[in-house]
Protein backbone atom coordinates (compact mmCIF):
# COMPACT_ATOMS: atom_id res chain seq x y z
CA UNK A 1 0.00 0.00 0.00
CA UNK A 2 1.07 3.64 -0.17
CA UNK A 3 3.31 5.36 2.39
CA UNK A 4 0.55 7.77 2.65
CA UNK A 5 -1.03 5.46 5.00
CA UNK A 6 -0.52 5.49 8.54
CA UNK A 7 -0.90 1.97 10.40
CA UNK A 8 -4.07 1.88 11.13
CA UNK A 9 -6.03 3.82 8.48
CA UNK A 10 -10.30 4.00 8.44
CA UNK A 11 -11.70 5.13 5.28
CA UNK A 12 -15.11 6.23 5.22
CA UNK A 13 -16.59 4.22 7.28
CA UNK A 14 -20.40 4.10 8.36
CA UNK A 15 -22.84 1.53 9.59
CA UNK A 16 -26.42 1.25 8.72
CA UNK A 17 -29.28 -1.00 9.87
CA UNK A 18 -32.35 -1.24 7.82
CA UNK A 19 -35.51 -0.53 9.38
CA UNK A 20 -37.29 -3.54 9.73
CA UNK A 21 -40.75 -1.58 9.39
CA UNK A 22 -39.21 -0.72 5.62
CA UNK A 23 -39.16 2.39 6.90
CA UNK A 24 -36.04 4.75 6.33
CA UNK A 25 -32.80 2.70 7.48
CA UNK A 26 -30.77 4.41 10.87
CA UNK A 27 -27.63 5.30 10.04
CA UNK A 28 -25.56 4.74 13.29
CA UNK A 29 -22.60 6.17 12.13
CA UNK A 30 -21.07 7.58 8.57
CA UNK A 31 -18.07 9.34 7.31
CA UNK A 32 -15.93 8.19 10.17
CA UNK A 33 -11.98 8.76 8.95
CA UNK A 34 -8.99 8.62 11.46
CA UNK A 35 -5.57 7.36 11.74
CA UNK A 36 -3.35 6.16 14.34
CA UNK A 37 0.11 5.95 13.92
CA UNK A 38 2.54 2.85 15.34
CA UNK A 39 3.31 3.26 18.86
CA UNK A 40 0.72 5.84 19.02
CA UNK A 41 -2.37 5.04 21.93
CA UNK A 42 -5.51 6.67 21.23
CA UNK A 43 -8.66 6.72 22.50
CA UNK A 44 -12.09 7.00 21.61
CA UNK A 45 -14.71 9.02 23.23
CA UNK A 46 -18.53 9.04 22.88
CA UNK A 47 -21.74 8.73 24.28
CA UNK A 48 -23.01 5.20 24.40
CA UNK A 49 -24.88 4.50 21.11
CA UNK A 50 -23.04 6.36 19.01
CA UNK A 51 -21.42 3.02 17.42
CA UNK A 52 -17.78 3.12 19.03
CA UNK A 53 -17.66 -0.80 20.06
CA UNK A 54 -18.84 -1.07 16.75
CA UNK A 55 -16.02 0.87 14.99
CA UNK A 56 -13.75 -1.58 17.48
CA UNK A 57 -15.38 -4.49 16.67
CA UNK A 58 -15.47 -3.51 12.73
CA UNK A 59 -11.35 -3.03 12.99
CA UNK A 60 -11.10 -6.31 15.13
CA UNK A 61 -12.64 -7.85 12.09
CA UNK A 62 -15.69 -9.34 14.63
CA UNK A 63 -18.07 -7.12 12.87
CA UNK A 64 -18.64 -5.55 8.89
CA UNK A 65 -18.76 -2.01 8.08
CA UNK A 66 -21.92 -1.03 5.22
CA UNK A 67 -19.66 1.39 3.64
CA UNK A 68 -15.61 2.13 4.07
CA UNK A 69 -12.47 0.24 4.91
CA UNK A 70 -10.35 -0.41 7.69
CA UNK A 71 -6.17 -0.57 6.86
CA UNK A 72 -3.71 -2.52 9.37
CA UNK A 73 -0.34 -2.31 8.19
CA UNK A 74 -1.24 -1.40 4.74
CA UNK A 75 -3.70 -4.31 4.56
CA UNK A 76 -7.15 -4.16 3.92
CA UNK A 77 -9.02 -5.60 7.10
CA UNK A 78 -11.41 -8.68 5.60
CA UNK A 79 -12.26 -10.80 9.11
CA UNK A 80 -10.30 -11.42 12.46
CA UNK A 81 -6.67 -11.42 12.97
CA UNK A 82 -4.06 -12.52 15.59
CA UNK A 83 -1.79 -9.66 14.55
CA UNK A 84 -5.18 -7.61 15.98
CA UNK A 85 -5.23 -8.48 20.18
CA UNK A 86 -8.28 -7.58 21.48
CA UNK A 87 -9.06 -7.31 24.90
CA UNK A 88 -12.90 -7.18 25.64
CA UNK A 89 -15.22 -5.32 28.35
CA UNK A 90 -16.20 -7.79 30.42
CA UNK A 91 -12.66 -9.98 30.31
CA UNK A 92 -13.83 -13.27 28.34
CA UNK A 93 -11.77 -15.40 29.82
CA UNK A 94 -12.72 -19.44 29.65
CA UNK A 95 -14.20 -20.04 32.72
CA UNK A 96 -13.05 -23.77 32.31
CA UNK A 97 -9.48 -22.77 31.93
CA UNK A 98 -6.67 -21.12 34.60
CA UNK A 99 -5.31 -18.19 34.37
CA UNK A 100 -2.10 -19.34 32.74
CA UNK A 101 -4.52 -22.03 30.61
CA UNK A 102 -6.25 -19.09 29.19
CA UNK A 103 -3.04 -17.32 28.09
CA UNK A 104 -1.50 -20.84 26.87
CA UNK A 105 -4.42 -21.00 24.80
CA UNK A 106 -4.33 -17.91 22.61
CA UNK A 107 -0.09 -18.18 22.60
CA UNK A 108 -0.65 -22.01 21.11
CA UNK A 109 -2.75 -20.38 18.63
CA UNK A 110 -0.62 -17.65 17.51
CA UNK A 111 1.90 -20.33 17.13
CA UNK A 112 1.21 -23.82 16.75
CA UNK A 113 4.25 -25.26 15.70
CA UNK A 114 6.04 -24.34 19.68
CA UNK A 115 6.60 -27.21 21.61
CA UNK A 116 4.80 -27.38 25.14
CA UNK A 117 7.65 -25.62 27.27
CA UNK A 118 7.92 -23.03 25.11
CA UNK A 119 4.06 -22.25 25.05
CA UNK A 120 3.89 -22.84 28.75
CA UNK A 121 7.14 -20.12 29.57
CA UNK A 122 6.01 -17.75 27.31
CA UNK A 123 2.82 -17.30 28.77
CA UNK A 124 4.21 -17.60 32.07
CA UNK A 125 5.86 -14.56 31.55
CA UNK A 126 3.07 -12.74 29.99
CA UNK A 127 1.50 -13.56 33.24
CA UNK A 128 3.83 -12.64 35.55
CA UNK A 129 3.68 -9.40 33.98
CA UNK A 130 0.57 -8.57 35.31
CA UNK A 131 1.80 -9.25 38.93
CA UNK A 132 -0.52 -12.68 38.59
CA UNK A 133 2.06 -15.65 39.13
CA UNK A 134 1.27 -16.65 42.30
CA UNK A 135 -2.32 -16.72 41.31
CA UNK A 136 -1.99 -18.88 38.05
CA UNK A 137 -3.62 -21.74 38.49
CA UNK A 138 -7.15 -20.38 39.80
CA UNK A 139 -10.03 -20.49 38.25
CA UNK A 140 -11.71 -16.85 36.65
CA UNK A 141 -14.27 -17.25 39.29
CA UNK A 142 -11.38 -17.37 42.17
CA UNK A 143 -10.40 -14.24 40.74
CA UNK A 144 -11.43 -10.75 41.43
CA UNK A 145 -12.81 -8.38 38.19
CA UNK A 146 -9.25 -6.80 38.49
CA UNK A 147 -7.15 -9.68 38.35
CA UNK A 148 -9.67 -11.32 35.25
CA UNK A 149 -8.48 -8.12 33.93
CA UNK A 150 -5.45 -8.58 34.31
CA UNK A 151 -5.76 -12.42 33.04
CA UNK A 152 -7.27 -10.23 29.84
CA UNK A 153 -4.42 -7.80 29.29
CA UNK A 154 -1.45 -11.12 29.48
CA UNK A 155 -3.91 -12.87 27.48
CA UNK A 156 -3.98 -9.99 24.66
CA UNK A 157 -0.17 -9.38 25.15
CA UNK A 158 0.83 -12.81 25.00
CA UNK A 159 0.01 -13.21 21.42
CA UNK A 160 2.43 -10.10 20.59
CA UNK A 161 0.03 -8.03 18.31
CA UNK A 162 0.94 -5.36 16.57
CA UNK A 163 -2.52 -3.60 17.21
CA UNK A 164 -4.05 -4.14 20.71
CA UNK A 165 -8.12 -3.09 20.70
CA UNK A 166 -9.67 -2.45 23.85
CA UNK A 167 -13.30 -1.87 24.51
CA UNK A 168 -13.76 -0.22 28.02
CA UNK A 169 -11.06 -2.38 30.01
CA UNK A 170 -12.00 -1.15 33.11
CA UNK A 171 -15.07 -0.42 33.03
CA UNK A 172 -16.34 -2.52 35.65
CA UNK A 173 -13.07 -2.00 38.01
CA UNK A 174 -13.30 0.45 41.11
CA UNK A 175 -12.02 3.35 40.88
CA UNK A 176 -8.66 2.12 42.98
CA UNK A 177 -8.28 -1.20 40.80
CA UNK A 178 -8.58 1.36 37.75
CA UNK A 179 -5.94 2.92 38.33
CA UNK A 180 -3.31 0.32 39.68
CA UNK A 181 -4.29 -1.60 36.09
CA UNK A 182 -3.65 1.54 34.34
CA UNK A 183 -0.24 2.36 35.44
CA UNK A 184 0.48 -1.34 34.91
CA UNK A 185 -1.08 -0.86 31.43
CA UNK A 186 1.34 1.95 30.66
CA UNK A 187 4.17 0.57 31.59
CA UNK A 188 3.80 -2.67 29.63
CA UNK A 189 2.94 -0.31 26.66
CA UNK A 190 6.10 1.72 26.78
CA UNK A 191 8.12 -1.28 27.47
CA UNK A 192 6.13 -3.26 24.28
CA UNK A 193 6.13 0.22 22.02
CA UNK A 194 2.24 -1.35 21.71
CA UNK A 195 0.07 0.85 19.08
CA UNK A 196 -3.46 0.99 21.15
CA UNK A 197 -6.96 2.52 20.41
CA UNK A 198 -9.24 1.68 22.69
CA UNK A 199 -12.61 3.17 23.40
CA UNK A 200 -13.81 4.37 27.39
CA UNK A 201 -16.10 6.68 28.87
CA UNK A 202 -14.23 8.19 31.15
CA UNK A 203 -12.62 11.34 30.60
CA UNK A 204 -9.48 11.16 33.20
CA UNK A 205 -8.47 7.74 31.78
CA UNK A 206 -8.65 8.72 28.10
CA UNK A 207 -6.43 11.95 28.92
CA UNK A 208 -3.99 10.03 31.52
CA UNK A 209 -3.82 6.89 28.96
CA UNK A 210 -3.53 8.93 25.43
CA UNK A 211 -1.54 10.50 23.18
CA UNK A 212 -4.33 11.58 21.33
CA UNK A 213 -8.32 11.69 22.06
CA UNK A 214 -11.02 10.97 18.87
CA UNK A 215 -14.58 12.38 20.56
CA UNK A 216 -16.84 10.88 18.39
CA UNK A 217 -20.30 13.04 18.52
CA UNK A 218 -23.81 11.39 19.24
CA UNK A 219 -25.88 8.87 16.65
CA UNK A 220 -27.83 8.79 14.66
CA UNK A 221 -25.27 9.92 11.89
CA UNK A 222 -21.95 9.36 14.32
CA UNK A 223 -19.22 11.15 13.37
CA UNK A 224 -15.62 11.71 14.64
CA UNK A 225 -16.04 15.50 15.56
CA UNK A 226 -12.64 16.35 16.88
CA UNK A 227 -8.91 15.00 17.43
CA UNK A 228 -7.27 16.65 20.96
CA UNK A 229 -4.05 15.90 21.46
CA UNK A 230 -2.99 15.60 24.66
CA UNK A 231 -0.22 17.68 25.87
CA UNK A 232 1.73 15.86 28.65
CA UNK A 233 4.82 14.27 28.02
CA UNK A 234 5.20 10.90 29.04
CA UNK A 235 6.05 9.02 31.68
CA UNK A 236 3.24 10.62 33.45
CA UNK A 237 2.63 10.76 36.72
CA UNK A 238 -0.43 11.08 38.27
CA UNK A 239 -0.25 13.13 41.29
CA UNK A 240 2.28 15.61 39.24
CA UNK A 241 -0.36 15.30 36.27
CA UNK A 242 -3.19 16.67 38.59
CA UNK A 243 -1.49 20.21 38.99
CA UNK A 244 -0.71 20.56 35.40
CA UNK A 245 -3.03 23.33 34.12
CA UNK A 246 -2.35 21.15 30.80
CA UNK A 247 -4.27 18.58 32.35
CA UNK A 248 -7.14 20.27 33.59
CA UNK A 249 -7.69 22.19 30.35
CA UNK A 250 -7.82 19.30 28.24
CA UNK A 251 -9.65 17.47 30.53
CA UNK A 252 -12.09 20.48 30.25
CA UNK A 253 -11.94 20.51 26.60
CA UNK A 254 -13.09 16.88 26.27
CA UNK A 255 -16.34 17.37 29.24
CA UNK A 256 -17.69 20.32 27.39
CA UNK A 257 -17.47 18.26 24.56
CA UNK A 258 -19.73 15.44 26.10
CA UNK A 259 -21.81 17.71 27.81
CA UNK A 260 -22.35 20.17 24.78
CA UNK A 261 -23.12 17.00 22.59
CA UNK A 262 -25.34 15.45 25.68
CA UNK A 263 -27.27 19.02 24.86
CA UNK A 264 -31.02 18.01 24.21
CA UNK A 265 -30.91 15.27 25.91
CA UNK A 266 -33.16 15.13 29.57
CA UNK A 267 -32.02 11.69 30.52
CA UNK A 268 -28.53 12.91 31.56
CA UNK A 269 -28.35 13.93 35.34
CA UNK A 270 -25.00 12.65 36.10
CA UNK A 271 -23.39 15.13 34.40
CA UNK A 272 -24.35 17.52 36.60
CA UNK A 273 -21.02 17.24 38.72
CA UNK A 274 -18.71 17.29 36.17
CA UNK A 275 -17.79 21.60 35.98
CA UNK A 276 -16.52 21.79 39.09
CA UNK A 277 -13.06 20.55 39.01
CA UNK A 278 -12.55 22.73 36.04
CA UNK A 279 -12.33 26.15 37.84
CA UNK A 280 -10.08 25.00 40.46
CA UNK A 281 -7.71 22.33 40.12
CA UNK A 282 -8.83 19.77 43.15
CA UNK A 283 -6.08 18.59 45.33
CA UNK A 284 -4.80 15.15 44.63
CA UNK A 285 -6.91 12.94 46.20
CA UNK A 286 -5.18 10.23 48.59
CA UNK A 287 -5.18 7.22 46.40
CA UNK A 288 -3.71 9.50 43.30
CA UNK A 289 -6.97 7.65 41.26
CA UNK A 290 -9.00 9.21 39.10
CA UNK A 291 -12.02 11.30 39.92
CA UNK A 292 -13.58 10.28 36.86
CA UNK A 293 -17.29 11.81 35.64
CA UNK A 294 -19.35 8.61 35.01
CA UNK A 295 -21.77 8.69 32.92
CA UNK A 296 -25.06 6.39 32.87
CA UNK A 297 -23.40 3.80 31.09
CA UNK A 298 -20.34 3.71 32.72
CA UNK A 299 -21.38 2.09 35.86
CA UNK A 300 -22.83 -1.38 33.63
CA UNK B 1 -23.18 -37.38 74.58
CA UNK B 2 -24.21 -35.69 71.50
CA UNK B 3 -23.60 -37.61 68.47
CA UNK B 4 -21.52 -35.58 65.62
CA UNK B 5 -23.86 -33.87 63.18
CA UNK B 6 -23.09 -35.55 60.30
CA UNK B 7 -24.69 -38.89 61.73
CA UNK B 8 -27.84 -37.69 62.39
CA UNK B 9 -29.25 -38.56 58.34
CA UNK B 10 -27.72 -41.30 58.46
CA UNK B 11 -28.85 -43.06 61.46
CA UNK B 12 -32.55 -41.19 61.09
CA UNK B 13 -32.43 -43.02 57.83
CA UNK B 14 -31.80 -46.28 59.56
CA UNK B 15 -34.31 -45.61 62.24
CA UNK B 16 -37.09 -44.75 59.64
CA UNK B 17 -36.11 -48.04 57.47
CA UNK B 18 -36.16 -50.07 61.26
CA UNK B 19 -40.00 -48.43 61.90
CA UNK B 20 -41.13 -49.60 58.34
CA UNK B 21 -39.47 -52.79 58.47
CA UNK B 22 -41.39 -53.48 61.75
CA UNK B 23 -44.66 -52.32 60.85
CA UNK B 24 -44.62 -54.41 57.91
CA UNK B 25 -43.56 -57.74 59.65
CA UNK B 26 -46.13 -57.22 61.94
CA UNK B 27 -49.09 -56.89 59.72
CA UNK B 28 -48.22 -59.66 57.65
CA UNK B 29 -47.94 -61.54 60.70
CA UNK B 30 -49.72 -65.24 59.97
CA UNK B 31 -51.87 -65.76 62.62
CA UNK B 32 -51.77 -69.31 62.51
CA UNK B 33 -49.26 -71.94 62.05
CA UNK B 34 -49.30 -75.16 64.64
CA UNK B 35 -47.11 -77.39 62.17
CA UNK B 36 -50.74 -79.71 61.74
CA UNK B 37 -51.80 -79.74 58.20
CA UNK B 38 -54.87 -80.81 56.53
CA UNK B 39 -55.34 -83.10 54.21
CA UNK B 40 -55.20 -80.50 51.20
CA UNK B 41 -52.28 -78.72 52.71
CA UNK B 42 -50.74 -81.99 52.22
CA UNK B 43 -51.55 -82.01 49.07
CA UNK B 44 -50.45 -78.19 47.94
CA UNK B 45 -47.53 -79.19 49.63
CA UNK B 46 -47.90 -76.74 52.70
CA UNK B 47 -48.33 -73.42 50.38
CA UNK B 48 -50.88 -70.66 52.35
CA UNK B 49 -53.91 -70.41 51.22
CA UNK B 50 -54.35 -67.31 50.63
CA UNK B 51 -51.45 -65.28 49.38
CA UNK B 52 -49.59 -62.72 51.30
CA UNK B 53 -47.30 -60.39 50.55
CA UNK B 54 -43.61 -61.60 51.84
CA UNK B 55 -42.07 -60.06 55.19
CA UNK B 56 -39.59 -57.82 55.47
CA UNK B 57 -37.05 -60.81 57.20
CA UNK B 58 -37.97 -63.22 54.69
CA UNK B 59 -36.90 -60.57 51.65
CA UNK B 60 -34.07 -59.82 53.39
CA UNK B 61 -33.27 -63.81 54.15
CA UNK B 62 -34.19 -64.12 50.04
CA UNK B 63 -32.28 -61.27 48.99
CA UNK B 64 -29.02 -62.44 50.75
CA UNK B 65 -29.62 -66.24 49.14
CA UNK B 66 -30.06 -64.60 45.69
CA UNK B 67 -26.82 -62.20 45.67
CA UNK B 68 -24.51 -64.85 47.56
CA UNK B 69 -25.02 -66.32 44.13
CA UNK B 70 -25.61 -63.70 41.79
CA UNK B 71 -24.83 -65.12 37.88
CA UNK B 72 -25.92 -69.23 37.96
CA UNK B 73 -27.69 -69.94 34.94
CA UNK B 74 -29.54 -73.35 35.17
CA UNK B 75 -31.86 -72.26 31.72
CA UNK B 76 -34.12 -69.93 30.58
CA UNK B 77 -36.06 -70.09 34.23
CA UNK B 78 -33.67 -70.02 36.44
CA UNK B 79 -31.16 -67.52 35.90
CA UNK B 80 -29.41 -65.28 39.13
CA UNK B 81 -30.34 -61.85 39.66
CA UNK B 82 -26.97 -60.55 38.82
CA UNK B 83 -26.96 -61.90 35.40
CA UNK B 84 -30.33 -60.88 34.51
CA UNK B 85 -29.09 -57.53 35.42
CA UNK B 86 -26.13 -57.71 33.13
CA UNK B 87 -28.28 -58.79 30.55
CA UNK B 88 -30.46 -55.34 30.72
CA UNK B 89 -27.52 -53.40 31.90
CA UNK B 90 -25.89 -54.61 28.62
CA UNK B 91 -28.96 -53.27 26.45
CA UNK B 92 -29.07 -50.02 28.36
CA UNK B 93 -25.73 -49.64 27.89
CA UNK B 94 -25.47 -50.19 23.92
CA UNK B 95 -28.44 -48.44 22.99
CA UNK B 96 -27.69 -45.12 25.66
CA UNK B 97 -24.38 -45.04 23.64
CA UNK B 98 -25.73 -45.46 20.04
CA UNK B 99 -27.97 -42.49 21.25
CA UNK B 100 -25.02 -40.44 22.59
CA UNK B 101 -22.97 -40.78 18.94
CA UNK B 102 -25.90 -39.96 17.52
CA UNK B 103 -27.79 -37.03 19.58
CA UNK B 104 -24.27 -35.01 20.41
CA UNK B 105 -23.21 -34.48 16.94
CA UNK B 106 -26.30 -33.89 15.46
CA UNK B 107 -26.96 -31.50 18.50
CA UNK B 108 -23.86 -29.59 18.04
CA UNK B 109 -25.02 -29.03 14.15
CA UNK B 110 -28.50 -28.03 15.16
CA UNK B 111 -27.16 -25.95 18.03
CA UNK B 112 -24.59 -23.74 15.70
CA UNK B 113 -27.12 -23.08 13.00
CA UNK B 114 -30.74 -20.99 13.56
CA UNK B 115 -31.66 -23.00 10.49
CA UNK B 116 -31.27 -26.79 11.16
CA UNK B 117 -32.90 -25.57 14.64
CA UNK B 118 -36.07 -24.58 12.85
CA UNK B 119 -35.89 -27.38 9.95
CA UNK B 120 -35.39 -30.27 12.42
CA UNK B 121 -37.58 -28.45 15.52
CA UNK B 122 -41.31 -30.04 14.39
CA UNK B 123 -39.96 -33.51 14.13
CA UNK B 124 -38.06 -33.38 17.58
CA UNK B 125 -41.53 -31.77 19.28
CA UNK B 126 -43.60 -34.53 17.72
CA UNK B 127 -41.22 -37.42 18.36
CA UNK B 128 -40.15 -36.89 22.01
CA UNK B 129 -43.47 -37.12 23.75
CA UNK B 130 -43.87 -40.64 22.13
CA UNK B 131 -43.61 -43.36 24.82
CA UNK B 132 -40.92 -45.18 23.81
CA UNK B 133 -42.85 -48.98 24.07
CA UNK B 134 -45.13 -47.49 21.45
CA UNK B 135 -41.78 -47.98 18.77
CA UNK B 136 -41.56 -51.66 20.08
CA UNK B 137 -44.28 -53.22 17.43
CA UNK B 138 -43.08 -50.81 14.88
CA UNK B 139 -39.06 -52.16 15.95
CA UNK B 140 -39.94 -55.78 16.24
CA UNK B 141 -41.32 -55.75 12.60
CA UNK B 142 -38.50 -54.32 10.99
CA UNK B 143 -35.51 -55.42 13.18
CA UNK B 144 -37.17 -58.87 13.15
CA UNK B 145 -35.38 -59.37 16.95
CA UNK B 146 -36.72 -59.29 20.45
CA UNK B 147 -33.37 -58.16 22.53
CA UNK B 148 -32.28 -55.49 19.52
CA UNK B 149 -35.74 -54.20 19.32
CA UNK B 150 -35.39 -53.56 23.19
CA UNK B 151 -31.91 -51.63 22.44
CA UNK B 152 -33.85 -49.31 19.67
CA UNK B 153 -36.52 -48.96 22.42
CA UNK B 154 -34.14 -47.57 24.49
CA UNK B 155 -31.98 -45.56 21.77
CA UNK B 156 -34.86 -43.69 21.15
CA UNK B 157 -35.79 -42.91 24.60
CA UNK B 158 -32.67 -41.72 25.28
CA UNK B 159 -32.38 -39.82 22.28
CA UNK B 160 -34.06 -36.55 23.16
CA UNK B 161 -32.96 -35.11 26.07
CA UNK B 162 -29.57 -35.74 25.16
CA UNK B 163 -30.31 -34.47 21.43
CA UNK B 164 -32.12 -31.47 22.86
CA UNK B 165 -29.50 -30.14 25.78
CA UNK B 166 -26.68 -30.55 23.19
CA UNK B 167 -28.76 -28.28 20.79
CA UNK B 168 -29.45 -25.82 23.90
CA UNK B 169 -25.80 -25.95 25.01
CA UNK B 170 -24.03 -24.64 21.92
CA UNK B 171 -26.70 -22.71 20.78
CA UNK B 172 -26.28 -20.25 23.91
CA UNK B 173 -22.57 -20.83 24.20
CA UNK B 174 -21.82 -16.83 25.30
CA UNK B 175 -20.82 -14.94 22.09
CA UNK B 176 -17.84 -13.41 23.79
CA UNK B 177 -16.43 -17.28 23.76
CA UNK B 178 -16.99 -17.73 20.30
CA UNK B 179 -15.45 -14.06 19.70
CA UNK B 180 -12.02 -14.98 21.35
CA UNK B 181 -11.65 -17.93 19.25
CA UNK B 182 -12.59 -16.01 15.91
CA UNK B 183 -9.94 -12.89 17.26
CA UNK B 184 -7.16 -15.87 17.99
CA UNK B 185 -8.25 -17.06 13.97
CA UNK B 186 -9.22 -21.37 15.50
CA UNK B 187 -10.45 -22.90 12.36
CA UNK B 188 -14.12 -23.90 12.80
CA UNK B 189 -13.12 -27.51 14.04
CA UNK B 190 -10.69 -26.56 16.92
CA UNK B 191 -13.37 -23.80 17.59
CA UNK B 192 -16.14 -26.56 18.16
CA UNK B 193 -13.64 -29.11 20.20
CA UNK B 194 -11.90 -26.26 22.35
CA UNK B 195 -14.26 -23.77 23.02
CA UNK B 196 -17.88 -24.75 22.24
CA UNK B 197 -17.54 -28.54 23.48
CA UNK B 198 -16.43 -27.32 26.81
CA UNK B 199 -18.55 -24.37 27.13
CA UNK B 200 -22.05 -26.27 26.80
CA UNK B 201 -20.32 -29.93 28.18
CA UNK B 202 -22.48 -29.47 31.54
CA UNK B 203 -25.85 -29.03 29.91
CA UNK B 204 -24.82 -31.71 27.12
CA UNK B 205 -23.93 -33.63 30.74
CA UNK B 206 -27.46 -33.02 31.99
CA UNK B 207 -29.07 -34.41 28.98
CA UNK B 208 -27.09 -37.51 29.18
CA UNK B 209 -28.03 -37.98 33.10
CA UNK B 210 -31.81 -37.38 31.92
CA UNK B 211 -31.39 -39.64 29.91
CA UNK B 212 -29.59 -42.51 31.77
CA UNK B 213 -32.09 -42.42 34.23
CA UNK B 214 -35.61 -42.43 31.44
CA UNK B 215 -33.58 -45.51 29.56
CA UNK B 216 -33.27 -47.77 32.93
CA UNK B 217 -36.29 -46.84 33.32
CA UNK B 218 -37.86 -47.93 30.29
CA UNK B 219 -35.69 -51.21 30.06
CA UNK B 220 -37.22 -53.31 32.83
CA UNK B 221 -40.97 -52.40 30.91
CA UNK B 222 -39.26 -53.41 27.53
CA UNK B 223 -38.02 -57.04 29.22
CA UNK B 224 -42.00 -57.59 30.27
CA UNK B 225 -42.69 -57.06 26.98
CA UNK B 226 -40.15 -58.92 24.88
CA UNK B 227 -39.17 -61.60 27.47
CA UNK B 228 -36.44 -64.01 27.49
CA UNK B 229 -33.67 -62.28 29.81
CA UNK B 230 -33.26 -59.03 31.70
CA UNK B 231 -34.03 -57.80 35.15
CA UNK B 232 -37.76 -56.72 33.89
CA UNK B 233 -38.46 -60.24 32.55
CA UNK B 234 -37.40 -61.33 35.89
CA UNK B 235 -39.68 -59.62 38.04
CA UNK B 236 -42.61 -60.60 35.49
CA UNK B 237 -41.41 -64.31 35.27
CA UNK B 238 -41.59 -64.09 39.56
CA UNK B 239 -44.72 -62.88 39.22
CA UNK B 240 -45.73 -66.06 37.23
CA UNK B 241 -44.03 -67.59 39.77
CA UNK B 242 -46.06 -66.02 42.45
CA UNK B 243 -42.65 -65.55 44.41
CA UNK B 244 -43.45 -62.00 45.88
CA UNK B 245 -40.23 -62.31 48.20
CA UNK B 246 -38.25 -62.24 44.64
CA UNK B 247 -40.21 -59.58 42.99
CA UNK B 248 -39.17 -57.26 45.86
CA UNK B 249 -35.90 -58.18 46.27
CA UNK B 250 -35.57 -57.39 42.58
CA UNK B 251 -37.52 -54.20 42.30
CA UNK B 252 -35.01 -52.93 45.05
CA UNK B 253 -32.12 -54.59 42.80
CA UNK B 254 -33.16 -52.20 40.07
CA UNK B 255 -33.35 -49.06 42.88
CA UNK B 256 -30.04 -49.90 43.85
CA UNK B 257 -28.67 -50.48 39.90
CA UNK B 258 -30.52 -47.11 39.00
CA UNK B 259 -29.09 -45.21 41.75
CA UNK B 260 -25.47 -45.89 40.29
CA UNK B 261 -26.20 -45.12 37.04
CA UNK B 262 -27.38 -41.60 38.09
CA UNK B 263 -24.30 -41.56 40.14
CA UNK B 264 -22.00 -42.23 37.47
CA UNK B 265 -23.78 -39.45 35.64
CA UNK B 266 -23.26 -37.13 38.64
CA UNK B 267 -19.50 -37.65 38.49
CA UNK B 268 -19.24 -37.09 35.22
CA UNK B 269 -21.10 -33.82 35.16
CA UNK B 270 -19.33 -32.46 37.96
CA UNK B 271 -15.97 -33.63 36.01
CA UNK B 272 -17.26 -31.19 33.38
CA UNK B 273 -18.63 -28.21 35.63
CA UNK B 274 -17.03 -25.07 35.87
CA UNK B 275 -18.44 -21.88 37.48
CA UNK B 276 -18.86 -18.70 35.50
CA UNK B 277 -17.25 -15.28 36.19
Amino acid sequence: MSSKHKFLQIEGLARRFPDAMGGEELVVFDGVDFAVDKGEFVCLIGHSGCGKSTILNIIAGLDSASEGYVFVGGREVTGPGLERGVIFQNHSLLPWKSALENVQFSVRARWPNWSRRQVREHAEKFVGMVGLSDAKHRKPSQLSGGMRQRVGIARAFAIEPKLLLMDEPFGALDALTRATIQDELIAICRATKQTVFMITHDVDEAVYLADRVLLMSNGPHARIAEAVEVPLERPRVRAEMLDDPRYHRTRSHLLQFLIDSHGGDAHAPQLKAAPTPMTAPEPASADGASFSVMTKEARR
Amino acid sequence: MRLPRKLHAPLLSVAILAIVSAVWEGATQTSRDDGVRSEYEMLVAGADETARLPRPSEIAALGLEMLSDPVYDRGPNDKGIGLQLVYSLGRVGLGYIVAVLVAVPIGFLIGMSPLMLSAFNPFIQVLKPISPLAWMPLALFVIKDSVWSSVFVIFICSVWPILINTAFGVSSVRKDFINVSRTLELSRLRTALFVILPAAAPTILTGMRISIGIAWLVIVAAEMLVGGTGVGYFVWNEWNNLDLASVVVSILMIGVVGMGLDFLLAQAQRAVAFEDA
